[in-house]
């Protein structure tokens, strides 16, 4: 971790300083819509969100929270929940421990969590409410672990308190699994720490034994170091050892050969021919290079498992972010029940900000509903009694009644889960590939061993046993077992350095050649927000247009003011709002209409020669874009194109792409003519630009297209996660839902469609590292077993041997060039952009 | 030189204490989080939750 990370505000960064000038939010630093600064007041706030938490942290002397110079630079959006449900038996009995000394503990997972600056925050919750002992947070994995007395304060408070703050918590449903994780993980840090210790001191045995070889040592002396080596290598067998004896033990049980086979009878010949040599004082010791051995397998297999589990957790924060509970109207009464206990015919009480816990067919009210975590449309559409809801999505604004329809795990997102999860299972990851590589190399290692023993034996050679031994020894499948692994964690590493954070090997192995990309449009090629694409019209009216929009916060008022942030506006009078039209109103004493052009047309009068012109030549506006006009004194004065716009290097990089020979997909839930002209525009033909694509036609379209050849998905929204996951590769982008990155094989930090060729090229590298790799080590393993079979290699040869072959492949990994060496810990930083995931708005 | 007859033991005595405090710190959860603490450490004012007692039993 660089410590400028944290550096206090008098250093502060050119963005801060830029923030600064331009009036930033107090709180987050983003720019203050000209509608909500305040004038004259001291601290400025972009949303309600941030101030309340400013309020809060000022209340409680927490300011030297704004003198870190990393902190989030996100709106606080809390959910403004009441959490109750986080009270309720049923919760505890499931999510909450007791402790003793009457305190509970549970563990929560947070949204929003992005820097360093949160886990400050995060902690500080005890000083907000008392009662709370504890707060510690894993950044990582957005885990929040709190302690609190349950007697002082409730559960629901302390999850209200981290709301305010921006971080909406949920119950975390992966709780045995992960003690279970913890535990095994622990034991294996220890067998890799307790035979490491005992490999480095065996080596310092070992150098004093070839030392004295060379240059004659006392009879005394030697048999000293023997007996030290031998006193060391029985700990090492007995504890971090031992789990290849038994792996050996169930692959002799269950009849299939493993690896562990050979290296337990490696191990064993070893041990017993050393333990002979050492008590009868001559011949070899092989215990320097067993001890090494047993480490640098166990390392191996640590970074291997380490790989395969965070491939594993896919689906889990998925889980953890569908609602838990939900509130049923039963007699009139109104009573609340855990989701599980959900049945078709209840219906449901589902408040503004809340999210819907089963699907169901509205019975009473009307609302908005935010159904971007299925359809990945992020604004909000609304719904009349009568009107199917699903669960998983958010009722923006008014309380509905739902009569329940399908609940649980046959719901629309229960569904899609279930699919997210099986396309993660049904993945075949590389490590397949080279436990049966292993599983033949352990065959042919044996046969031939045996062979040597026996034939060697029975003509009375000289030494059979030694050759056999020797063979074993330094053909053990060390450099193999390591080359794969080590190869990929240097190059995962070195790709996180460069904002692309990668959950296993296997998905290094299908990047590396050509195949399928499918591009998700929204948020992936295109930026993903409203902005001002076209602008056809004089500049003087622009001040006007955005002193209209700058009180509105509907999604192209925002894009107006992103446009021009630094425009002045000048005062309105009788301004209005047509609901579906747009804005009228009077400055300068001359009437001003901004919006849809119907809206516009009902009161022209005439339009200007250049808006004529303009309009004749400018269809594009209207087909692909969101036409907005601007009247003023009833002339048609100018027009503006909204739409999302196409990011700066989509082109380059998709032709860049292409001419590695990639086949690119467009493949989106936008209408289809929308991402046909975005298509056209960057070379893709109209039979590769779908549109009006269902998350389940996605998943469809992704499963048709794995029966021709890898399939690359890369995509935002949650509507994507069973198209992702069921990729041969699922690729997140920045900006898109938290959760749909949870059930991604590579996380892109970075927002450009650049990093896809980076990512590729890395990848393709990184495979000529393990090929090479595996070459050595195949090679090495020849040549040695060939030498030990003709007898020229002695069981000591063989130990000294046995290492170089594995600093081969740790210094062809290390130095092969894979991704660009980067600071390591430097995602982290970019991770604090403003990222507007959708899982984020959800909770808005 | 008959020294190392004495200095070896009492070297791998230390090598085995390191190992025990390595063991005993593995398996009292100080290895499990790697990142958060490494941030942590620069937020240098008190008032901070202080590490649990023991956290074998999460």
């Amino acid at each position: 971790m660089p410590t400028d990370t944290l550096r206090l505000a008098g250093a502060s960064t050119p963005a801060q300083t830029r923030a600064v000038e331009a009036a930033g939010c107090a709180h987050c630093s983003l720019p203050v819509p000209a509608g909500l600064v305040q004038a004259g007041a001291e601290h400025q706030f972009c949303c309600t969100g941030c101030h309340t938490a400013f309020a809060i942290l000022h209340e409680h002397g927490l300011d030297s929270y704004y003198g870190f110079s990393q902190r989030r630079e996100t709106p606080v959006q809390a959910s403004g929940r009441s959490y109750e449900e986080f009270d309720h038996p049923t919760f505890a009995s499931l999510y909450v421990h007791a402790l003793p000394g009457g305190l509970s503990r549970t563990e929560l997972y947070l949204e929003g969590v992005h820097c360093a600056s949160c886990i400050w925050l995060v902690e500080r919750v005890p000083l907000l409410q008392t009662g709370v002992l504890r707060a510690e947070l894993d950044v990582r994995r957005s885990l929040a672990v709190v302690e609190w007395d349950p007697g002082t304060v409730t559960l629901s408070a302390i999850a209200r308190s981290l709301d305010v703050l921006g971080y909406p918590p949920h119950p975390f449903r992966g709780v045995a699994r992960a003690d279970m994780r913890r535990r095994e993980d622990r034991a294996m840090l220890v067998r890799i720490g307790v035979a490491g210790a005992i490999a480095i001191n065996m080596m310092l045995a070992a150098l004093a034994l070839y030392a004295g070889e060379l240059n004659g040592m006392d009879a005394g002396f030697t048999h000293f170091f023997r007996w030290v080596s031998f006193a060391l290598m029985v700990p090492a067998f007995a504890w971090p050892g031992r789990v290849f004896f038994t792996g050996a033990w169930a692959s002799v049980r269950t009849k299939s050969l493993h690896m562990d086979l050979p290296i337990a009878i490696a191990l064993a010949a070893g041990l017993v021919r050393g333990a002979i040599n050492t008590i009868t004082g001559t011949g070899p010791i092989y215990f320097d290079g067993l001890a090494l051995l047993i480490f640098a397998l166990l390392v191996g297999r640590f970074l291997q498992q380490r790989g395969q589990r965070l491939a594993a957790d896919s689906a889990e924060l998925l889980h953890a972010i569908a609602p838990s509970t939900a509130r049923i109207v039963e007699q009139g009464a109104i009573r609340e029940i855990p989701a599980e206990a959900l049945l078709p015919g209840m219906t449901l009480d589902v408040r503004a900000g809340e999210t819907f816990a089963a699907d169901g067919v509205v019975v009473l009210g009307q609302s908005t509903v935010n159904a971007a975590l299925l359809t990945g449309e992020s604004r909000p559409a609304s719904v009349h009694a009568g009107e199917p809801v699903y669960a998983g999505t958010l009722n923006v604004e008014a309380p509905l009644q739902v009569r329940v329809e399908q609940a649980g795990e046959s719901s629309r997102i229960a569904r899609l889960l279930y699919q997210v999860e099986e396309s993660a299972r049904r993945r075949a990851p590389i490590v397949q590939t080279a436990n049966r590589l292993a599983g033949i190399f352990t065959a042919v290692v044996l046969v031939l061993a045996a062979a040597t023993f026996g034939i060697k034996a029975s003509f009375n050679a000289p030494h059979a046993l030694d050759d056999a031994i020797a063979l074993l020894i330094v053909t053990c499948p060390c450099a193999l077992a390591l080359a794969t692994p080590l190869a990929i964690t240097v190059a995962v590493s070195r790709a996180a350095g460069n904002g692309m954070l990668i959950k296993g090997g296997d998905v290094l192995e299908v990047l590396a050649s050509p195949g399928t990309l499918v591009f998700d449009k929204t948020g992936t090629i295109t930026e993903g927000r409203t902005a001002l694409v076209r602008w056809v019209g004089p500049a003087w009216v622009q001040p006007m247009v955005l002193a209209l929009e700058a009180g509105s916060s509907h999604p192209l008022a925002e894009g107006f003011r992103q446009a021009w942030p630094t425009l002045g506006t000048p005062d309105v009078t009788d301004a209005r709002h047509v609901v579906g039209g747009g804005l009228e109103g009077t400055i300068d004493g001359r009437l001003v209409r901004v919006g849809s052009p119907r809206f516009v047309a009902a009161a022209l009068v005439s339009t200007s020669d250049t808006m004529a012109t303009a309009l004749r030549a400018e269809d594009n506006i209207g087909r692909t874009l969101t036409p907005v006009h601007v009247s003023v004194d009833g002339e048609l004065v100018a027009m503006a194109g909204m739409g999302d716009r196409v990011r700066d290097d989509a082109r380059g990089a998709l032709e860049a792409l292409r001419a590695r020979g990639w086949h690119t997909v467009l493949l989106s839930g936008d209408a289809i003519d929308v991402v046909r002209a975005v298509g056209a525009s960057l070379g893709f033909a109209d039979h590769e630009a779908i549109g009006d694509a269902s998350p389940e036609q996605k998943l469809a379209f992704i499963e048709r297209a794995k029966q021709r050849g890898r399939v690359i998905m890369v995509g935002d929204g949650v509507n994507d996660a069973a198209a992702i996951a069921a990729a041969d590769v699922g690729i997140g982008v920045q900006g898109g839902a938290e959760a749909c990155l949870a059930t991604a094989d590579v996380y892109l930090t970075r927002s450009d469609v650049s990093a896809l060729v980076e990512l590729t090229d890395g990848s393709r590298r990184t495979l000529r590292v393990i090929r090479r790799n595996i070459a050595l080590s195949i090679a090495y393993n020849v040549v040695g077993a060939s030498m030990a079979m003709f007898g020229l290699l002695t069981p000591l040869l063989a130990a000294i041997l046995m290492p170089t072959s594995s600093i081969t492949v740790v210094l062809g990994s290390w130095y092969g060039f894979t991704f660009p060496r980067k600071d390591r810990m430097s995602w982290r930083g970019s991770l604090t952009g403003p990222a507007a995931p959708q899982i984020m708005e959800r909770a808005a | 030189m008959s020294v190392v007859f004495l200095v070896l033991p009492l070297a791998l005595l230390v090598v085995g204490g390191a190992v025990l405090a390595f063991v005993w710190s593995a398996r009292s959860g100080q290895f499990d989080d790697l990142d958060t603490p490494a941030v942590r450490m620069l937020h240098d004012e008190g008032a901070s939750s202080r590490p649990p007692e023991s956290r074998d039993n999460r």
